[in-house]
Protein backbone atom coordinates (compact mmCIF):
# COMPACT_ATOMS: atom_id res chain seq x y z
CA UNK A 1 0.00 0.00 0.00
CA UNK A 2 1.26 3.56 -0.89
CA UNK A 3 1.24 6.05 1.55
CA UNK A 4 -0.10 9.17 -0.19
CA UNK A 5 0.66 10.75 3.27
CA UNK A 6 4.41 10.35 2.56
CA UNK A 7 4.39 11.53 -1.01
CA UNK A 8 2.36 14.63 -0.58
CA UNK A 9 3.70 16.09 2.35
CA UNK A 10 6.79 18.21 2.81
CA UNK A 11 10.31 16.25 3.53
CA UNK A 12 10.78 16.09 7.74
CA UNK A 13 13.66 18.22 8.56
CA UNK A 14 14.19 17.86 12.53
CA UNK A 15 15.03 21.01 14.55
CA UNK A 16 18.86 21.13 16.19
CA UNK A 17 21.04 23.81 17.60
CA UNK A 18 24.68 24.61 18.42
CA UNK A 19 24.24 25.00 21.84
CA UNK A 20 25.41 21.85 23.98
CA UNK A 21 23.33 21.14 27.00
CA UNK A 22 23.92 20.23 30.52
CA UNK A 23 22.74 16.42 29.36
CA UNK A 24 24.62 16.51 26.06
CA UNK A 25 27.30 16.98 28.53
CA UNK A 26 26.31 14.16 31.01
CA UNK A 27 25.48 11.99 28.09
CA UNK A 28 29.19 12.70 26.95
CA UNK A 29 30.91 12.01 30.31
CA UNK A 30 28.47 8.56 30.59
CA UNK A 31 29.97 7.76 27.11
CA UNK A 32 33.49 8.57 27.84
CA UNK A 33 32.61 5.89 30.97
CA UNK A 34 31.45 3.19 29.08
CA UNK A 35 28.18 2.99 29.82
CA UNK A 36 25.66 1.59 28.20
CA UNK A 37 28.12 1.55 25.21
CA UNK A 38 26.11 0.98 21.88
CA UNK A 39 22.95 3.58 22.89
CA UNK A 40 24.20 7.13 22.42
CA UNK A 41 22.49 7.45 19.45
CA UNK A 42 20.84 10.42 17.34
CA UNK A 43 17.88 9.75 15.52
CA UNK A 44 18.73 9.33 11.65
CA UNK A 45 17.92 11.95 9.45
CA UNK A 46 17.89 15.70 8.29
CA UNK A 47 18.57 18.34 10.93
CA UNK A 48 18.07 22.02 10.50
CA UNK A 49 20.39 24.15 12.37
CA UNK A 50 19.83 27.64 12.81
CA UNK A 51 17.46 29.36 9.66
CA UNK A 52 18.86 27.78 6.76
CA UNK A 53 18.09 28.31 3.08
CA UNK A 54 18.02 26.23 -0.24
CA UNK A 55 21.15 27.34 -0.19
CA UNK A 56 22.69 26.24 3.03
CA UNK A 57 25.74 23.91 3.57
CA UNK A 58 24.68 20.27 4.11
CA UNK A 59 26.68 18.49 6.70
CA UNK A 60 27.52 14.88 6.84
CA UNK A 61 28.01 12.90 10.14
CA UNK A 62 27.02 9.43 12.20
CA UNK A 63 24.25 8.62 14.68
CA UNK A 64 26.58 8.91 17.62
CA UNK A 65 25.92 11.24 19.80
CA UNK A 66 29.61 12.61 20.51
CA UNK A 67 30.34 12.62 16.57
CA UNK A 68 26.62 14.84 16.43
CA UNK A 69 27.44 16.97 18.95
CA UNK A 70 31.01 17.39 18.06
CA UNK A 71 29.83 18.82 14.18
CA UNK A 72 27.08 21.12 15.96
CA UNK A 73 28.66 22.75 18.15
CA UNK A 74 31.45 23.45 16.57
CA UNK A 75 29.01 25.22 13.93
CA UNK A 76 28.21 27.97 16.14
CA UNK A 77 26.65 30.86 13.96
CA UNK A 78 26.42 28.62 10.73
CA UNK A 79 23.12 28.17 9.51
CA UNK A 80 22.81 25.01 7.28
CA UNK A 81 21.93 21.28 7.36
CA UNK A 82 23.08 18.12 9.51
CA UNK A 83 22.41 14.79 7.38
CA UNK A 84 22.77 11.98 10.20
CA UNK A 85 23.52 8.43 8.78
CA UNK A 86 22.42 5.24 10.47
CA UNK A 87 25.83 4.18 11.64
CA UNK A 88 24.49 1.62 14.07
CA UNK A 89 25.54 4.49 16.95
CA UNK A 90 28.87 4.30 16.15
CA UNK A 91 31.28 7.20 15.38
CA UNK A 92 32.22 8.41 11.77
CA UNK A 93 35.73 6.72 11.39
CA UNK A 94 34.81 2.64 13.06
CA UNK A 95 31.68 3.74 10.95
CA UNK A 96 33.84 4.26 7.56
CA UNK A 97 36.08 1.00 8.33
CA UNK A 98 32.63 -1.05 8.67
CA UNK A 99 31.09 0.29 6.04
CA UNK A 100 28.21 1.68 8.06
CA UNK A 101 29.35 5.50 7.04
CA UNK A 102 29.58 4.63 3.52
CA UNK A 103 28.01 4.82 0.06
CA UNK A 104 25.06 3.21 0.38
CA UNK A 105 23.66 4.67 3.56
CA UNK A 106 24.38 8.08 1.92
CA UNK A 107 22.50 7.46 -0.61
CA UNK A 108 19.48 5.69 0.97
CA UNK A 109 19.54 8.83 3.57
CA UNK A 110 19.38 11.50 0.73
CA UNK A 111 16.42 9.49 -0.75
CA UNK A 112 14.32 8.78 2.85
CA UNK A 113 15.19 12.69 3.18
CA UNK A 114 14.39 14.08 0.00
CA UNK A 115 17.05 16.23 0.11
CA UNK A 116 16.96 17.01 -3.22
CA UNK A 117 13.81 19.19 -2.33
CA UNK A 118 14.98 20.81 0.10
CA UNK A 119 18.37 22.54 -1.30
CA UNK A 120 18.64 24.26 -4.56
CA UNK A 121 22.96 22.59 -4.38
CA UNK A 122 24.10 19.27 -4.93
CA UNK A 123 26.84 19.06 -2.41
CA UNK A 124 27.46 17.26 0.82
CA UNK A 125 30.48 17.77 3.11
CA UNK A 126 31.73 14.67 4.49
CA UNK A 127 34.24 14.41 7.61
CA UNK A 128 37.55 13.16 6.03
CA UNK A 129 37.18 10.26 8.15
CA UNK A 130 34.24 9.10 6.48
CA UNK A 131 36.55 8.44 3.52
CA UNK A 132 37.04 4.54 4.13
CA UNK A 133 33.43 3.67 3.43
CA UNK A 134 32.27 6.43 0.78
CA UNK A 135 33.50 6.58 -3.04
CA UNK A 136 32.71 9.84 -3.96
CA UNK A 137 32.26 9.33 -7.78
CA UNK A 138 29.96 6.48 -6.57
CA UNK A 139 27.55 9.11 -4.49
CA UNK A 140 27.78 11.39 -7.23
CA UNK A 141 26.54 8.96 -9.57
CA UNK A 142 23.72 7.76 -7.67
CA UNK A 143 22.19 11.20 -6.31
CA UNK A 144 23.46 13.73 -8.45
CA UNK A 145 25.29 15.19 -4.99
CA UNK A 146 28.77 15.74 -5.02
CA UNK A 147 30.72 14.69 -2.11
CA UNK A 148 33.47 17.18 -0.61
CA UNK A 149 35.63 15.93 1.70
CA UNK A 150 35.79 18.30 4.89
CA UNK A 151 38.52 18.64 7.56
CA UNK A 152 39.08 15.36 9.70
CA UNK A 153 38.27 17.64 13.13
CA UNK A 154 34.99 19.28 13.28
CA UNK A 155 36.78 22.17 15.01
CA UNK A 156 38.08 22.85 12.04
CA UNK A 157 35.00 23.79 9.81
CA UNK A 158 34.45 27.62 10.87
CA UNK A 159 38.08 27.79 9.25
CA UNK A 160 37.41 25.85 6.48
CA UNK A 161 34.50 26.84 5.08
CA UNK A 162 36.04 30.15 4.37
CA UNK A 163 37.45 29.24 1.38
CA UNK A 164 36.39 25.40 1.02
CA UNK A 165 40.48 24.46 0.83
CA UNK A 166 41.66 21.85 4.36
CA UNK A 167 45.30 23.00 5.09
CA UNK A 168 47.41 19.96 5.00
CA UNK A 169 47.29 20.15 8.94
CA UNK A 170 43.03 19.82 8.73
CA UNK A 171 43.86 16.54 6.88
CA UNK A 172 46.27 15.09 9.13
CA UNK A 173 45.30 12.57 12.07
CA UNK A 174 46.95 12.91 15.40
CA UNK A 175 46.66 11.28 19.02
CA UNK A 176 47.53 14.14 21.39
CA UNK A 177 48.19 13.39 24.73
CA UNK A 178 44.52 14.72 25.20
CA UNK A 179 42.98 12.45 23.05
CA UNK A 180 44.68 9.57 24.68
CA UNK A 181 43.69 10.68 28.18
CA UNK A 182 39.75 10.74 27.45
CA UNK A 183 40.15 7.08 26.21
CA UNK A 184 41.37 5.88 29.81
CA UNK A 185 38.31 5.70 31.78
CA UNK A 186 36.20 3.39 29.79
CA UNK A 187 39.26 0.86 29.78
CA UNK A 188 39.31 1.35 33.33
CA UNK A 189 35.93 0.18 33.55
CA UNK A 190 36.33 -2.68 31.21
CA UNK A 191 38.97 -4.35 33.26
CA UNK A 192 38.17 -3.43 36.75
CA UNK A 193 36.11 -6.79 37.57
CA UNK A 194 39.06 -9.63 36.23
CA UNK A 195 41.34 -7.57 37.78
CA UNK A 196 40.26 -7.18 41.39
CA UNK A 197 39.37 -11.02 41.13
CA UNK A 198 42.94 -11.31 39.87
CA UNK A 199 44.14 -9.45 42.79
CA UNK A 200 41.69 -11.16 45.34
CA UNK A 201 43.09 -14.33 44.27
CA UNK A 202 46.73 -13.79 44.09
CA UNK A 203 46.31 -12.62 47.83
CA UNK A 204 45.96 -15.45 49.15
CA UNK A 205 48.81 -17.21 47.04
CA UNK A 206 51.21 -15.21 47.61
CA UNK A 207 50.09 -12.60 50.04
CA UNK A 208 49.31 -8.30 49.49
CA UNK A 209 52.06 -7.86 47.51
CA UNK A 210 51.69 -10.21 44.76
CA UNK A 211 47.81 -8.80 45.26
CA UNK A 212 49.55 -5.31 44.29
CA UNK A 213 51.36 -6.94 41.00
CA UNK A 214 48.89 -7.72 39.54
CA UNK A 215 47.14 -4.15 39.97
CA UNK A 216 50.20 -2.72 38.90
CA UNK A 217 50.83 -4.27 35.99
CA UNK A 218 47.15 -3.93 34.79
CA UNK A 219 47.61 -0.50 35.58
CA UNK A 220 50.46 0.33 33.53
CA UNK A 221 48.64 -1.02 30.21
CA UNK A 222 45.79 0.97 30.87
CA UNK A 223 46.48 3.94 32.36
CA UNK A 224 50.66 4.60 31.83
CA UNK A 225 50.61 3.50 28.02
CA UNK A 226 48.11 5.52 26.50
CA UNK A 227 49.87 8.34 28.45
CA UNK A 228 53.56 7.57 27.99
CA UNK A 229 52.80 6.07 24.18
CA UNK A 230 54.86 8.42 22.34
CA UNK A 231 58.01 8.16 24.94
CA UNK A 232 58.31 4.74 24.88
CA UNK A 233 61.14 3.41 23.15
CA UNK A 234 60.83 0.99 20.10
CA UNK A 235 58.27 1.13 17.23
CA UNK A 236 56.22 -1.79 18.66
CA UNK A 237 53.25 -1.71 21.13
CA UNK A 238 53.89 -4.98 22.47
CA UNK A 239 57.44 -4.41 23.11
CA UNK A 240 56.82 -0.59 24.32
CA UNK A 241 54.62 -2.34 26.62
CA UNK A 242 57.33 -4.89 27.65
CA UNK A 243 59.46 -2.12 28.54
CA UNK A 244 56.79 -0.43 30.66
CA UNK A 245 56.10 -3.58 32.31
CA UNK A 246 59.54 -4.75 32.93
CA UNK A 247 60.07 -1.27 34.99
CA UNK A 248 56.82 -1.40 36.79
CA UNK A 249 57.94 -5.03 37.84
CA UNK A 250 61.17 -4.17 38.63
CA UNK A 251 60.81 -2.91 42.43
CA UNK A 252 58.74 -5.87 43.36
CA UNK A 253 61.36 -8.52 42.00
CA UNK A 254 63.98 -6.44 44.30
CA UNK A 255 61.34 -6.46 47.18
CA UNK A 256 61.78 -10.20 47.03
CA UNK A 257 65.22 -9.89 47.64
CA UNK A 258 64.88 -7.11 50.69
CA UNK A 259 62.17 -8.64 52.18
CA UNK A 260 63.16 -12.25 52.42
CA UNK A 261 66.70 -12.30 53.54
CA UNK A 262 66.70 -15.55 55.10
CA UNK A 263 65.09 -17.61 51.74
CA UNK A 264 67.34 -19.51 50.06
CA UNK A 265 68.43 -17.90 46.76
CA UNK A 266 66.67 -20.19 44.47
CA UNK A 267 64.04 -19.41 45.95
CA UNK A 268 64.18 -16.14 46.42
CA UNK A 269 65.19 -16.00 42.37
CA UNK A 270 62.19 -17.83 41.66
CA UNK A 271 60.01 -15.17 43.32
CA UNK A 272 61.64 -12.44 41.56
CA UNK A 273 60.86 -14.40 38.33
CA UNK A 274 57.38 -14.41 38.79
CA UNK A 275 57.42 -10.78 39.07
CA UNK A 276 59.59 -10.31 36.04
CA UNK A 277 57.69 -12.62 33.41
CA UNK A 278 54.09 -12.77 34.54
CA UNK A 279 53.96 -8.47 34.62
CA UNK A 280 55.47 -7.69 31.57
CA UNK A 281 53.47 -10.32 29.95
CA UNK A 282 50.59 -8.88 31.24
CA UNK A 283 51.00 -5.28 30.63
CA UNK A 284 52.35 -6.03 27.31
CA UNK A 285 49.66 -7.71 25.90
CA UNK A 286 47.03 -4.54 27.37
CA UNK A 287 49.25 -2.68 25.57
CA UNK A 288 48.80 -4.38 22.17
CA UNK A 289 45.74 -4.22 22.59
CA UNK A 290 45.62 -0.31 22.15
CA UNK A 291 46.28 -0.81 18.65
CA UNK A 292 42.45 -0.36 17.72
CA UNK A 293 42.20 2.99 19.96
CA UNK A 294 45.63 4.21 18.37
CA UNK A 295 45.04 6.03 15.32
CA UNK A 296 47.90 4.80 13.16
CA UNK A 297 48.27 1.44 13.24
CA UNK A 298 48.03 -0.72 10.34
CA UNK A 299 46.04 -4.45 10.21
CA UNK A 300 48.93 -5.68 8.66
CA UNK A 301 51.42 -4.26 11.16
CA UNK A 302 49.31 -5.28 14.17
CA UNK A 303 49.51 -8.82 12.48
CA UNK A 304 53.15 -9.36 12.26
CA UNK A 305 53.09 -7.65 16.14
CA UNK A 306 50.83 -10.51 17.39
CA UNK A 307 52.82 -13.26 15.46
CA UNK A 308 56.01 -12.10 16.63
CA UNK A 309 54.97 -11.12 20.54
CA UNK A 310 51.97 -12.95 21.78
CA UNK A 311 53.86 -16.23 21.76
CA UNK A 312 56.57 -14.58 24.27
CA UNK A 313 53.47 -13.09 26.69
CA UNK A 314 51.78 -16.30 26.61
CA UNK A 315 55.06 -18.05 27.96
CA UNK A 316 56.21 -15.12 30.09
CA UNK A 317 52.57 -15.33 31.71
CA UNK A 318 52.42 -19.14 32.16
CA UNK A 319 55.88 -19.93 33.18
CA UNK A 320 54.70 -16.87 35.94
CA UNK A 321 51.73 -18.59 36.45
CA UNK A 322 53.30 -21.79 37.21
CA UNK A 323 56.35 -20.70 39.36
CA UNK A 324 53.32 -19.24 42.11
CA UNK A 325 52.21 -22.30 42.06
CA UNK A 326 55.43 -23.93 42.63
CA UNK A 327 56.39 -21.77 45.06
CA UNK A 328 52.69 -21.74 46.98
CA UNK A 329 53.16 -25.83 47.08
CA UNK A 330 56.64 -26.37 48.49
CA UNK A 331 55.84 -23.44 51.13
CA UNK B 1 64.03 -4.70 16.32
CA UNK B 2 61.74 -5.66 14.19
CA UNK B 3 59.51 -2.36 12.99
CA UNK B 4 56.00 -4.18 12.50
CA UNK B 5 54.68 -0.88 11.08
CA UNK B 6 57.80 -0.25 8.12
CA UNK B 7 56.14 -2.16 5.54
CA UNK B 8 52.30 -2.81 4.28
CA UNK B 9 50.27 -3.96 1.61
CA UNK B 10 49.43 -0.15 0.14
CA UNK B 11 50.21 -0.41 -3.57
CA UNK B 12 50.20 2.50 -6.01
CA UNK B 13 50.39 2.50 -9.75
CA UNK B 14 51.51 5.92 -10.81
CA UNK B 15 50.98 5.11 -14.75
CA UNK B 16 47.25 5.09 -14.15
CA UNK B 17 47.16 8.32 -11.96
CA UNK B 18 44.41 10.80 -13.63
CA UNK B 19 45.85 14.06 -11.01
CA UNK B 20 42.82 14.23 -9.67
CA UNK B 21 43.99 14.19 -6.07
CA UNK B 22 41.57 12.80 -3.80
CA UNK B 23 43.89 10.49 -2.28
CA UNK B 24 45.58 13.32 -0.89
CA UNK B 25 42.52 14.83 0.08
CA UNK B 26 41.34 11.66 2.12
CA UNK B 27 44.24 10.11 4.00
CA UNK B 28 45.04 11.01 7.26
CA UNK B 29 48.57 10.21 7.48
CA UNK B 30 49.81 12.15 4.46
CA UNK B 31 51.15 9.19 2.16
CA UNK B 32 50.46 11.00 -1.17
CA UNK B 33 52.20 14.24 -2.52
CA UNK B 34 50.98 16.06 -5.49
CA UNK B 35 54.45 16.04 -8.10
CA UNK B 36 52.70 18.22 -11.19
CA UNK B 37 49.49 16.55 -12.50
CA UNK B 38 50.00 13.34 -10.87
CA UNK B 39 50.32 11.59 -7.26
CA UNK B 40 53.88 10.43 -5.45
CA UNK B 41 53.62 8.25 -2.89
CA UNK B 42 56.08 9.58 -0.34
CA UNK B 43 55.52 8.27 2.97
CA UNK B 44 55.22 4.16 2.31
CA UNK B 45 55.31 3.19 6.17
CA UNK B 46 52.47 5.99 7.28
CA UNK B 47 49.84 4.80 5.61
CA UNK B 48 47.54 2.80 8.64
CA UNK B 49 45.65 0.73 5.36
CA UNK B 50 42.11 2.42 6.05
CA UNK B 51 41.44 1.87 2.04
CA UNK B 52 40.03 5.70 1.97
CA UNK B 53 42.52 6.16 -1.21
CA UNK B 54 41.28 3.01 -2.88
CA UNK B 55 37.67 3.92 -2.14
CA UNK B 56 38.26 7.13 -3.95
CA UNK B 57 40.24 6.68 -6.68
CA UNK B 58 37.96 6.44 -9.45
CA UNK B 59 41.14 5.20 -11.76
CA UNK B 60 42.02 2.17 -9.96
CA UNK B 61 45.23 3.18 -9.17
CA UNK B 62 45.50 2.09 -5.73
CA UNK B 63 44.80 -0.86 -4.04
CA UNK B 64 45.26 -2.00 -0.47
CA UNK B 65 44.15 -4.68 1.89
CA UNK B 66 42.05 -2.57 4.09
CA UNK B 67 40.63 -2.99 7.60
CA UNK B 68 41.08 -2.54 11.01
CA UNK B 69 44.51 -2.16 12.56
CA UNK B 70 42.73 -3.98 15.67
CA UNK B 71 44.35 -6.19 18.22
CA UNK B 72 41.81 -7.29 20.33
CA UNK B 73 39.07 -7.40 17.13
CA UNK B 74 41.22 -9.77 15.24
CA UNK B 75 41.84 -11.60 18.73
CA UNK B 76 38.10 -11.93 18.76
CA UNK B 77 37.78 -12.72 15.76
CA UNK B 78 40.52 -15.98 16.05
CA UNK B 79 38.75 -16.69 18.78
CA UNK B 80 35.00 -17.57 17.58
CA UNK B 81 36.48 -18.53 14.47
CA UNK B 82 35.24 -15.36 12.03
CA UNK B 83 37.07 -14.68 8.71
CA UNK B 84 36.72 -10.94 9.12
CA UNK B 85 37.80 -9.10 12.06
CA UNK B 86 35.54 -5.65 12.89
CA UNK B 87 36.25 -4.17 16.00
CA UNK B 88 33.06 -3.01 17.94
CA UNK B 89 34.12 0.13 19.23
CA UNK B 90 31.86 3.03 19.35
Amino acid sequence: MIDIASITSKPVILPTSSRLTAGNRRDHILTRLGVKRGEHRVQPGLYALGNPTPDSPVFVTANYTLSFDALRSSLEGIDGYILVLDTKGINVWCAAGKGTFGTEEIVRRVMITRLGEVVQHRKLILPQLGAPGVAAHEVKKRTGFWVEYGPVRAGDLPEYLKTHQATPEMRRVEFPLRDRLVLIPVDITQTILPTLLAAAVLYFLGGWVSSLAALAAVFAGVVLFPILLPWLPTHNFSTKGFVLGALVALPFAASVFLRHLEWTWYRQLGQALEFLLAMPAVTAFISLNFTGSSTFTSRSGVKREMFAYIPGMAWGFGIGVLLVIVFVIIR
Amino acid sequence: MLNAYEVNTLVYDPELCNGCAMCLAVCPHAVFEMDGRRAVLVHLSACMECGACQKNCIVNAITVESGVGCASAMIHAALTGKKDATCDCV
